[in-house]
């Protein structure tokens, strides 16, 4: 056998929009011992059904149990296991109000992103971009000395 | 029609044509209790545990390929439950359990028998429903049927609010599901088919690997007809024991850790494995990298989760056995079964080298020769179930199953305390045939208060103890792998089986001798009573051959050649 790569995957599940179908899925990953690094869900627009997101990682052979599986759960209607994909990723993060709000405008502006919100006490800046961008863009805010920082997980959507 | 939603969950029982329905009631679900008691459009049997109410259940698809239901109250009734739901998930029998749970108001706040039963049975049930308004609940019922009896069958639990139960509103049973997400495959892939029955053509020394699927699918038929036409060999994992009939030249035997000589090598040689309805479990295929090695794999799955999950496969076949055969018969039309005579001629060698065999005695029954001397007395027509370790792996190699249904064990989740309850199911499905459950000095103890059940409903079936006053298959470990400290293994101080079982109304037999076997087995047949057959059989029996977890299969530790006349305790 191969070695397994552990690489990063994107899945998207659309499911029926019913009480714990969420628990369904995320109860199978950890029943079978299968990693989230992010998730998110919404409804889809105009339909009973949602959209989850799915940041995983594993092996083909791991990927491919994780799709069955997921296929195998009664309200899943469609499992995407994502190649060409355009994906987003957005972060807020809060600065406090005596750093250089101009560098950290210019900062968000590189990002695709601006200041959301400005405080008393902070200011809030927000950069939706992809997720390798938004992991420079946090590197990047180190430096005026940010408290909080909250990303909201992968959407991906397929080419 | 206006009725309550106790009124709909009967009338939806009834209107899947279940006969029999198994529980015990509570608080939660009084009012479908209270509906039981006025209508009689079936039977309600009452368990004394809830635990055997699901296995009896289950008992009943198994003996049936119907549908199982039973019925539990909120809390404690439905975590009893559980071990039940895991059995038969393991196995993929079709079962819906009905549960009550407190009304809609009080969840979430800690009532009292309040327990989140979807939660907990999420892992081990197919699918699982929380009523939420009386509306849905005809719907829902009629969906739970339909996902259990469905593509890879399993269990179903409806969990249903007390108040939901009290209120009333129109019923009027769907006659159809709409579920947009869940549509099984039941037809192969037309193309993929083609090219294993290629395979099959080409290959030399194929085999059949026959699992439980082919039970549930109602394949037998079909998988003996093509074992027939092709004249490959066949070897069956512990849920097909009888799909192939005991009589037929073609069946090697059981394979896996307790599996014969001969289905083990020819897993090991075959070049090309054709697994119907089996998915690869650790017992069946021991060290994995070992594992047909010399083989390309077809495999003929309705989940296809399960292929690939092991090992990798040549023609995987998403689909039900029997359409998946239908098409692959007149394919195989020009096969020419002489292509495997050399194949068959060097596993008829491997048999004759090393056969099924143990070494009987005069002074102590065997409990491999009381499980064949049952299958000479009762053979064919009975029901035979069983409990698990030993017990259940002596009768998996001894006993001969000659058809399909003929033997319910709980393989997947290997739940001591199945047997009984399950053999009350079976019997209650199949009243003309004799049901024996054999069982041994540890299992039987789980759920012995079914004694009271089946001797209140005259539910005659026979529970045949092996007895080694040992929990036998640990302690055959412990002799094997832990240098014979039978930790907490010894069971010599036993109740008085004969006595316990007439104190609930039953029969008791103590059996030391094979005439008294005998007799005992002939009399406990025409009683229409339960019974407890107490047999003593020798203590340090090992069940053999064995593959040491996670070994190869071709490296077992064999019986004793049956020529020498030593006792091998």
């Amino acid at each position: 056998m191969p070695k397994i790569l552990k690489e990063r995957r994107v899945i998207s599940v659309v499911v029926m929009n019913e009480s714990s179908v969420l628990a369904r899925v995320t109860a199978l990953f950890a029943a079978r011992g299968y990693n989230i690094a992010s998730l998110t869900v919404a409804p889809i627009p105009n339909s009973d059904m949602s959209h989850i997101t799915l940041e995983t990682n594993g092996g083909v052979k791991v990927m491919e149990q994780i799709t069955k599986q997921l296929h195998k759960l009664i309200p899943v209607y469609k499992v995407i296991e994502h190649e060409e994909m355009v994906e987003k990723e957005m972060v807020l993060i809060k600065f406090p109000i005596a750093e250089n709000l101009s560098d950290i405008a210019a900062l968000c502006a590189a990002y695709n992103g601006g200041i959301a919100n400005v405080g008393k006490e902070m200011v809030i800046a927000q950069v939706a971009d992809e997720p390798k961008r938004v992991r420079h863009f946090i590197e990047a805010a180190q430096r005026y000395n940010p408290c909080e920082i909250v990303r909201s997980g992968v959407v991906a959507i397929e080419r | 029609m206006q009725m309550s939603g106790a009124q709909m969950v009967c009338e939806a029982i009834i209107a899947e044509g279940v006969k029999t329905v198994f529980g015990y009631p509570g608080g939660a679900i009084m009012h479908v209790y209270d509906e039981i008691y006025k209508q009689n459009g079936f039977e309600h049997i009452l368990n004394r545990h809830e635990q055997a109410s699901v296995h009896a259940a289950d008992g009943y698809a198994r003996a049936t390929g119907e549908v199982g239901v039973a019925m539990v109250t909120s809390g404690p009734g439905f975590t009893n439950a559980v071990t039940g739901l895991a059995t038969a998930y393991m196995d993929s029998i079709p079962m819906v359990v009905i549960s009550g749970q407190v009304p809609l108001s009080l969840i979430g706040t800690d009532g009292f028998q309040e327990i989140d039963a979807v939660g907990i049975s999420r892992p081990c049930t197919k699918h699982n429903f929380l009523v939420r308004t009386l509306e849905e609940l005809p719907r829902i019922l009629k969906e739970a049927f339909y996902i259990a009896r469905s593509g890879r069958p399993g269990p179903v639990l409806v969990d249903v609010p007390k108040d939901i139960t009290v209120e009333i509103g129109e019923f009027s049973y769907p006659d159809s599901v709409n579920i947009p997400s869940y549509k099984p495959t039941y037809k192969g892939n037309n193309r993929q088919i083609e090219k294993a029955v290629e395979a099959i053509k080409s290959a030399k020394k194929p085999l059949l690997y026959i699992g439980g699927g082919v039970v549930l699918s109602n394949a037998s038929d079909l998988v003996r007809e093509l074992a027939e036409k092709t004249q490959i060999p066949a070897v069956e994992t512990l849920m097909a024991r009888g799909v192939m009939g005991s009589k037929n030249p073609l069946l090697l035997g059981m394979l896996g850790m307790h599996g014969n000589y001969a289905s083990n090598m020819a897993m090991s040689e075959t070049d090309l494995v054709i697994s119907f309805g089996a998915r690869f479990d650790d017992r069946v295929t021991g060290k994995l990298s070992e594992f047909a090695k010399y083989a390309d794999i077809i495999h003929v799955d309705i989940d296809a989760a399960n292929i690939g999950k092991l090992v990798d496969v040549d023609y995987p076949i998403v689909g039900d056995v029997t359409k998946v055969i239908e098409k692959m018969l007149p394919l195989l039309d020009d096969v020419n079964p002489d292509r495997y005579n050399a194949w068959r001629e060097i596993l008829k060698r491997y048999d004759d080298l090393h056969p099924q065999s143990y070494v009987d005695s005069d002074e102590v029954i065997k409990p491999q020769w009381a499980i064949e001397r049952i299958g000479e007395l009762v053979g064919e027509d009975a029901i035979i179930t069983s409990d698990v370790g030993q017990h259940q792996m002596w009768a998996a190699q001894h006993y001969p199953f000659d058809r399909p249904r003929q033997w319910i064990n709980s393989g997947g989740l290997g739940t001591m305390g199945f047997g009984f309850p399950a053999a009350l199911g079976a019997k209650r499905a199949h009243p003309e045939k004799t049901v024996i459950n054999i069982t041994g000095d540890g299992s039987i103890l789980m759920n012995m208060q079914e004694l009271v059940t089946a001797a209140e409903y005259k539910i005659p079936v026979i529970n045949l103890i092996l007895n080694n006053h040992f929990l036998g298959m640990v302690r055959q470990w412990q002799t094997f792998f832990y240098e014979k400290r039978y930790s907490e293994t010894d069971l010599s101080f036993q109740p008085n089986f004969k006595a316990l079982a007439e104190a609930c109304g039953g029969i008791g037999y103590d059996v030391s001798t094979k005439e008294e076997f005998d007799a005992a087995v002939k009399d406990a047949i025409e009683q229409d009573k339960v019974c407890f057959m107490n047999v003593q059989t020798n203590r340090f029996e090992d069940v053999l051959p064995m593959v040491p977890a996670g070994g190869a299969l071709f490296n077992m530790m064999l019986p004793q050649k049956t020529e020498s006349k030593k006792e091998n305790s």
